[in-house]
């Protein structure tokens, strides 16, 4: 009863999940143009997409895809034998456990006429199995939280995943082994097959002794060393009733060591019943891990494949544009969040020092995803995407090194678009936009300056190093000005830059944040540098400049 | 003895600007200078510049120290990255804080910046590495009658007393350089203005302004043709004008070639090891002007 209300609840949040998923890929837009191209018509090109390519010579590439990169990953191969090995070792060891093991009652008797769990090479299978999992997930843990070597974010879905995924196994083994040891199940099972009771003294603890021997059952009353002629009686016993379903629990070479250490507890185990318990610990685990499926990193066993193969067959130039938008937006869910592309960023180093985690591409593609899925996102995530799309200097390094072969590179532009169209174009021009608003206030030098103490705290910020302060030494004779190309360019440059260069120098002097903050200069500045080699007092304007950005950019951020 | 450089190649040049990547390889390879790789190099912190001082440092730092590790000086290609990397390396030998700081962060990666690497611009190991003795020896086809309107970059120039690369207010270093390969040098009243890359995606028209006077006043003293050292620059005159041609019209007949083009072009390097052929601009009069020495 328990097993099949969890079975099919798990079941139904999966299919819905899929399906809210799948239907993302054709509800979720990136570009402006692709905006027009409406859900309907997606779907329609999709289809049509996938018939034309399913009766045309370009099955076989499918084909090939299919053995290649989605069973074999020739590309994660290629790109870091480690990674693959892990990969390959967790991937290939859950699907066979999978098809024999979790799907046993489906599939393993249309297999094997003598199929049983206990049974070699089954049992034998089961822990190989498992060690593939236990050692690729060794490999992953490591990697992401002792390896110095790399630097990706871990995030939650993450974390979920290596834990279900660990508590599936853990609760197996540990559930195979408390098996091997319990005399209830020993009990159960001599009493089903060999219709034998406690109270057949004799020949019950004949078997018994036979299997506390040589099956690692603990008994509580029973201990070695047994009398031959017992153990000789348990073997015909043994041989009788229990033998076709049972081979030596050795064989299970990773339960039966763990049997072995849990054999002390063996009684007190059996007292609370830690079979029932575990069995449900492991299939609660399992049914989670299934629900969770489509909502978790796990969605890639799920899009990857989809992507590899549609990429394997679709030509950006040849390919419907409402196929090509699908692709896209699938990308994102193909994603495994593996982190080669933060390794590989050229600017993930400046994280160190803005925290802002969109700089780093695997995070900002997450950041994407939720944007795209209609999660509205916080104004304050809003103006770190934007930060960090201006950050990237497009170096195509990320798209160069996914292993999955996405076209990072193209996402990012979208993503830039996606923001300018909230309002968050590339920061120095929101920057210059918001502080040419402000030219008419800032300023008419006739206005009354109040020296407030605030701009002791401004003052702070500004002197970065050492030689930031040199605005003190400047005397206004205005060379910087008349050197300027940017000041050269226009007839009336007040009008346009607001304040011009040797005026931020005095409205620095006179601890001003307000005008020196807002001049559309510090943004129209080409940091040529011919202001500061130039200054006759060595002020480092150029550089101040550079400072003041800084500051202009986080006052608008903290506005905004 | 062996000129050995680590290649500090930046983010534009493999994806925008391959030619220059190639060009410089073919021909620092006759020239005799030895280039590694270092592919853990990352962004020279110049584009980090507008948003954080320390984020800019840190990334010039983890490339020095980088460098360091392996011994060797950089070689960079990009004024902007040149002019960067000097400017962190000036603030991390002045300021002991930040130097601590900085130290800290790279520490987590077993990375040191103890100052011993220097930053050098290619034209830099050109002229003063190299020397124009040796480049001369190399010159199988020298130009004939090209005039050449020598662009020499902001960042590589100035601040003069962190860059000390040329003097900052009348330069000679790179028109040497440009006139050993036969080509004559002009003197043209812009030469040394701001090509306007900076300012592209914050003021698209005062940048695009920029470079239009530039290559207006180039073609006034009549230049065959631009020379740059810098990805930024060479995009603003090659690719720009395109753009200037469809938003503004007219028609800018002066095309930028990369000084290693040029150079190589001279030393017979064939002009697809050069990339010439992906240039934008038209090379042909360039390219008919140096003729088979005798």
């Amino acid at each position: 009863m328990f097993y099949t209300i969890s079975l099919y609840a798990s079941l139904s949040i999966f299919s819905i999940g899929l399906l809210y998923k799948i239907t993302g890929w054709f509800r979720h837009r990136l570009g402006r143009g692709e905006r027009q191209i409406s859900t309907a018509q997606r779907i329609a090109a999709a289809v049509k997409g996938i018939l034309k390519t399913l009766f045309s010579a370009k099955v076989l590439v499918l084909l090939k895809v299919f053995l290649l990169d989605v069973l074999w990953q020739h590309w994660l191969l290629k790109k870091r034998f480690s990674r693959w090995l892990a990969h390959i070792l967790i991937y290939g060891g859950f699907m066979l456990l999978l098809l024999m093991h979790g799907l046993e009652k489906i599939i393993a008797p249309h297999l094997f006429s003598d199929y049983y769990s206990t049974l070699n090479p089954f049992m034998f299978l089961r822990n190989l199995f498992s060690l593939m999992i236990l050692v690729g997930l060794a490999m992953a843990v490591f990697r992401r939280w002792f390896s110095s070597a790399a630097r990706p974010k871990s995030t939650g879905v993450d974390h979920y995943a290596i834990l279900i995924l660990a508590i599936i196994m853990i609760s197996g083994i540990v559930l195979e082994a408390v098996k091997i040891t319990s005399f209830n199940s020993f009990e159960m099972m001599a009493s089903d097959y060999a219709s034998l009771s406690k109270d057949d003294t004799d020949e019950f603890n004949a078997l018994a002794s036979y299997w506390v021997q040589f099956y690692g059952v603990a008994a509580p009353e029973l201990k070695p060393p047994f009398d031959a002629a017992v153990l000789q009686q348990g073997e015909e016993l043994h041989q009788a009733s229990c033998m076709q379903c049972h081979s030596r629990p050795q064989w299970a070479f990773i339960s039966y060591p763990a049997s072995r250490a849990l054999f002390p507890a063996a009684t007190l185990l059996d007292q609370i019943d830690a079979p029932t318990l575990l069995w449900y610990l492991h299939l609660i685990a399992c049914f989670a891990g299934l629900a969770y499926l489509p909502f978790s990193k796990f969605f890639h066993i799920v899009a990857s494949p989809l992507f590899l193969m549609a990429a394997g067959v679709m030509k950006a130039e040849k390919s419907l544009p409402a196929n090509v938008t699908t692709l896209k937006v699938l990308a994102l869910d193909a994603c495994t969040h593996c982190g080669e592309c933060t390794t590989r960023c050229s600017v993930a180093a400046a994280y160190n020092e803005i925290p802002n985690p969109g700089i780093l591409p695997s995070e900002k593609l997450a950041a994407f995803r939720r944007l795209l899925s209609g999660g509205r996102l916080s104004k304050q995530k809003l103006l770190q995407i934007q930060e960090a799309s201006h950050i990237c200097t497009d170096c195509r390094r990320c798209t160069d090194i996914c292993p999955m072969g996405i076209n990072l590179e193209a996402l990012w532009a979208d993503l830039k678009t996606l923001v300018a169209d909230f309002g968050f174009p590339k920061p120095e021009a929101w920057a210059r936009k918001e502080a040419s608003a402000e030219t008419a206030v800032a300023h008419s030098l006739d206005q009354v300056v109040t020296i407030s103490p605030d701009g002791n705290a401004f003052m702070k910020e500004v002197a970065w190093t050492p030689q930031a302060d040199t605005f003190h030494s400047c005397f206004e004779c205005r060379n910087c000005t008349n050197v300027c190309p940017v000041v050269g360019s226009y007839e009336s440059p007040r009008k346009v830059l607001g304040l011009l260069p040797h005026e931020i120098m005095h409205y620095l002097a006179l601890k001003q944040k307000e005008p020196v903050l807002g001049a559309a200069m510090l943004w129209a500045c080409t940091t040529c540098y011919a202001c500061q080699e130039q200054c006759p007092q060595g002020v480092n304007i150029t550089d101040l400049f550079y400072r003041l950005k800084n500051l202009a950019l986080r006052q608008l951020q903290q506005e905004a | 003895m062996k000129k050995r450089y680590a290649l500090f190649l930046g983010c534009s040049i493999p994806v925008r600007l391959p030619q220059y990547e190639r060009s410089a390889r073919a021909v620092l390879g006759r020239l005799g200078v030895q280039l590694v790789d270092i592919p853990e190099f990352n962004c020279c912190g110049y584009p980090l510049r507008n948003f954080d001082q320390k984020a800019f440092v840190l990334s010039s730092a983890r490339n020095i120290a980088l460098a360091e590790r392996e011994g060797l000086d950089l070689l960079a290609l990009c004024q902007c990255g040149f002019g960067t990397m000097r400017m962190a390396d000036f603030h991390l030998k002045e300021d002991d804080r930040l130097r601590t700081a900085i130290g800290k962060v790279l520490a987590k990666e077993g990375l040191r910046y103890t100052g011993n690497a220097q930053v050098k611009h290619l034209l830099s190991v050109l002229f003063h590495e190299v020397g124009l003795e040796t480049i001369k020896s190399h010159i199988s086809q020298p130009y004939d009658s090209l005039k050449v309107g020598t662009h020499y970059g902001c960042h590589a120039l100035r601040p003069s007393h962190i860059m000390k690369f040329d003097n900052p207010v009348a330069p000679t270093l790179f028109d040497r350089l440009v006139e050993t390969t036969g080509a004559e040098s002009l003197a043209w009243p812009m030469k040394l203005d701001c090509c306007g890359g900076p300012l592209k995606g914050t003021d698209d028209t005062l940048s695009l302004d920029f470079a239009e006077k530039k290559l207006e006043d180039a073609g006034r003293a009549g230049a065959h043709c631009i020379t740059t050292a810098c990805p930024y620059c060479q995009i603003q005159f090659d690719i720009a004008p395109k753009r200037m041609m469809f938003e503004r019209g007219g028609n800018h007949q002066v095309p930028a070639i990369l000084f290693t083009q040029l150079l190589g072009l001279a030393m017979g390097i064939d002009r697809q090891t050069l990339g010439v052929h992906l240039n934008k601009g038209d090379m042909a009069y360039i390219e008919s002007s140096h003729g088979v020495m005798v």
